[in-house]
């Protein structure tokens, strides 16, 4: 039961291609993403993982090719999409719940306080509703950011290497976050990210993306139960992906090299 | 405590004023009034003791007398430079606000522009009251449109660099949520740029009194400026300084009103 339960097919990338002048960010790029699973995209700088995702969320349209919904086609942002961003974003001259309340004042919608409140439990983040972000520490900027994305009750997740800029301690903890608010939603995440690490820590299905044009290299399936105890983690079966996935973005690297030679 | 960003970007001299009441100790206090008392009674007693003539430097108790005295007199004439000086700067921070708001949404434009805004802040707007003399006359008006061209190229100039500040990922934040173009401007352009909008008020509320006080000092018969060319013709030194220290307390108190703003609404921007 690691691959989603329901089955079925939520994001479909199809032949996403995206240009800047003569430069092919990504290029026929095709990628299915299961309902309820957590994927991660990872590769070397420049391979249109964040080209990608913000295709997904329909801030950046794509040159050609297209992202499905449950099947509908992405041209504009979705309220079932949320986003997490590289930094935590908030706002930084409103208070905790009203970044928290953002969306919603947007949208004119009102606010589900008991599931806010229970997602604030759920981040340890209760008392400081009415903190400033200044006077809050980079993982708890990023985990009210997080609730922000979840408040509206998306049924996809798009995180762009969101924990890229916290110490890597602070950085497992909210990696067992996302796993556990996955347990609690299994709303299905789509990740970004440099860690190796991570992705498989919290990944159904790891893809590989190649740089220059960006398109899909391998997709790894990550068969471990949940939640990933250090023990699996730290299996034969972990470090041989790890090493394939190594093999994978370091060979590029070198190809990518000679071939500019 | 956050550094404030109004104190912050007006200078040192003017911060220590932030720094003043904030965590202020009880020695420190003294030691500041000790300093005041020095300074004012040595400058008594200097004055005083060599005999030096009213006309040429009145001692600081002879311009609180005067002050006592004739602060019924020198009233009414605070009352029509803060009208020249409040309605001066409200048409031109009104009209800088909204020109900084639309024109850095068409950076085209703004490139054309730009020169000509910044030929209005360099050039003192006092050097038109002639001109807008003989067009308007003796009253208020030379005096407010001064005030107003003085006031709004530096609101608009400095609005413009706040409304530029655009920080890509926040609009993107706001349009993941299908923010409208309005919305983005009020919730997210609006408050990013407010630090600097306040910078900007402050320092074109300061322009505006120079440029007030100048402009009743050329033409006119009322108004502060106005009374410092009086006394000076009439040699009343005392009064003429006790206005020079009315229009201090004026500018201390344009200060003082932003600096409380700037820590009530930007405290957020460290």
């Amino acid at each position: 039961m690691t691959q989603g339960d329901a089955g079925g097919t939520k994001l479909a990338v199809k032949a996403a291609t995206k240009r800047y002048g003569d430069f092919h960010a990504l290029k026929d790029c095709s990628l299915d993403i299961g309902a309820n699973s957590v994927v991660s995209i990872v590769g070397p700088s420049g391979c249109g993982k964040t080209t990608l995702l913000w295709a997904m969320s329909g801030l950046n349209p794509l040159t050609s090719g297209e992202v499905l919904l449950d099947g509908t086609p992405i041209d504009r942002p979705r309220p079932e999409v949320g986003l997490v961003f590289q930094e935590a974003n908030l706002l930084p001259w409103r208070n905790l719940m009203d970044n928290i309340l953002f969306p919603f004042e947007i949208k004119r919608q009102q606010p589900d306080r008991a599931w806010i409140d229970h997602l604030l439990d759920r981040v340890s983040l209760k008392g400081f509703e009415k903190s400033f972000p200044n006077e809050l520490s980079g993982g708890m900027q990023q985990r009210g950011s997080i609730v922000r994305a979840l408040s509206l009750q998306p049924s996809v997740l798009l995180m762009d290497e969101p924990f890229g800029a916290l110490d890597a301690f602070t950085r497992e903890e909210m990696n067992q976050l996302v796993e556990e608010i996955w347990l609690e939603t299994k709303t299905t995440i789509v990740f970004i990210t440099h860690s190796i690490e991570e992705a498989l820590f919290l990944s159904d299905q790891v893809v590989v993306l190649t740089p220059r044009p960006g398109r899909v290299l391998n997709v790894y399936d990550v068969p471990f139960e949940r939640p990933r105890t250090m023990e699996i983690m730290a299996s034969k079966e972990v470090f041989d992906l790890t090493n394939q996935i190594k093999a994978d973005i370091y060979g590029q690297q070198i190809a990518g090299r000679a071939a500019a030679e | 405590m956050s550094e404030d960003v109004v104190g912050g970007k007006v200078g040192k001299g003017l911060q220590s004023l932030s720094t003043f009441g904030a965590g202020t100790s009880r020695l420190e206090v003294l030691a500041i009034i000790a300093t005041a008392v020095i300074v004012i009674g040595g400058l008594e007693l200097v004055l005083r003791w060599f005999e030096v003539p009213h006309y040429i430097l009145p001692p600081p108790s002879a311009i609180v007398a005067a002050l006592w005295t004739d602060f019924p007199l020198i009233l009414p004439h605070l009352g029509y430079t803060l009208v020249v000086l409040l309605s001066g700067f409200a048409i031109g921070a009104g009209i800088g606000l909204i020109l900084a708001a639309v024109i850095t949404q068409f950076p085209f434009a703004e490139k054309i522009i730009a020169p000509y805004i910044l030929i209005l802040v360099t050039t003192p707007m006092l050097a038109l009251v002639p001109l807008l003399i003989l067009w308007f006359g003796f009253g208020y008006e030379p005096r407010i449109i001064a005030v107003a061209l003085a006031t709004g190229p530096m609101v608009m100039i400095n609005s413009a660099t706040g409304f530029r500040r655009v920080d890509a990922n926040k609009i993107a934040l706001a349009r993941s949520y299908g923010a409208s173009t309005l919305q983005i401007f009020w919730k997210v352009r609006a408050p990013m740029a407010l630090p600097m909008i306040l910078v900007g008020l402050m320092i074109g509320a300061i322009f505006g009194l120079l440029t007030a006080v100048g402009a009743e000092m050329v033409g006119g018969g009322f108004g502060l400026g106005n009374r410092l060319t009086t006394y000076s013709s009439m040699i009343r030194m005392p009064q003429f300084f006790g206005v020079v220290l009315i229009l201090s307390l004026l500018g201390i108190l344009i200060y003082v009103i932003f600096f409380l703003i700037g820590k009530k609404w930007t405290s957020w921007e460290t």
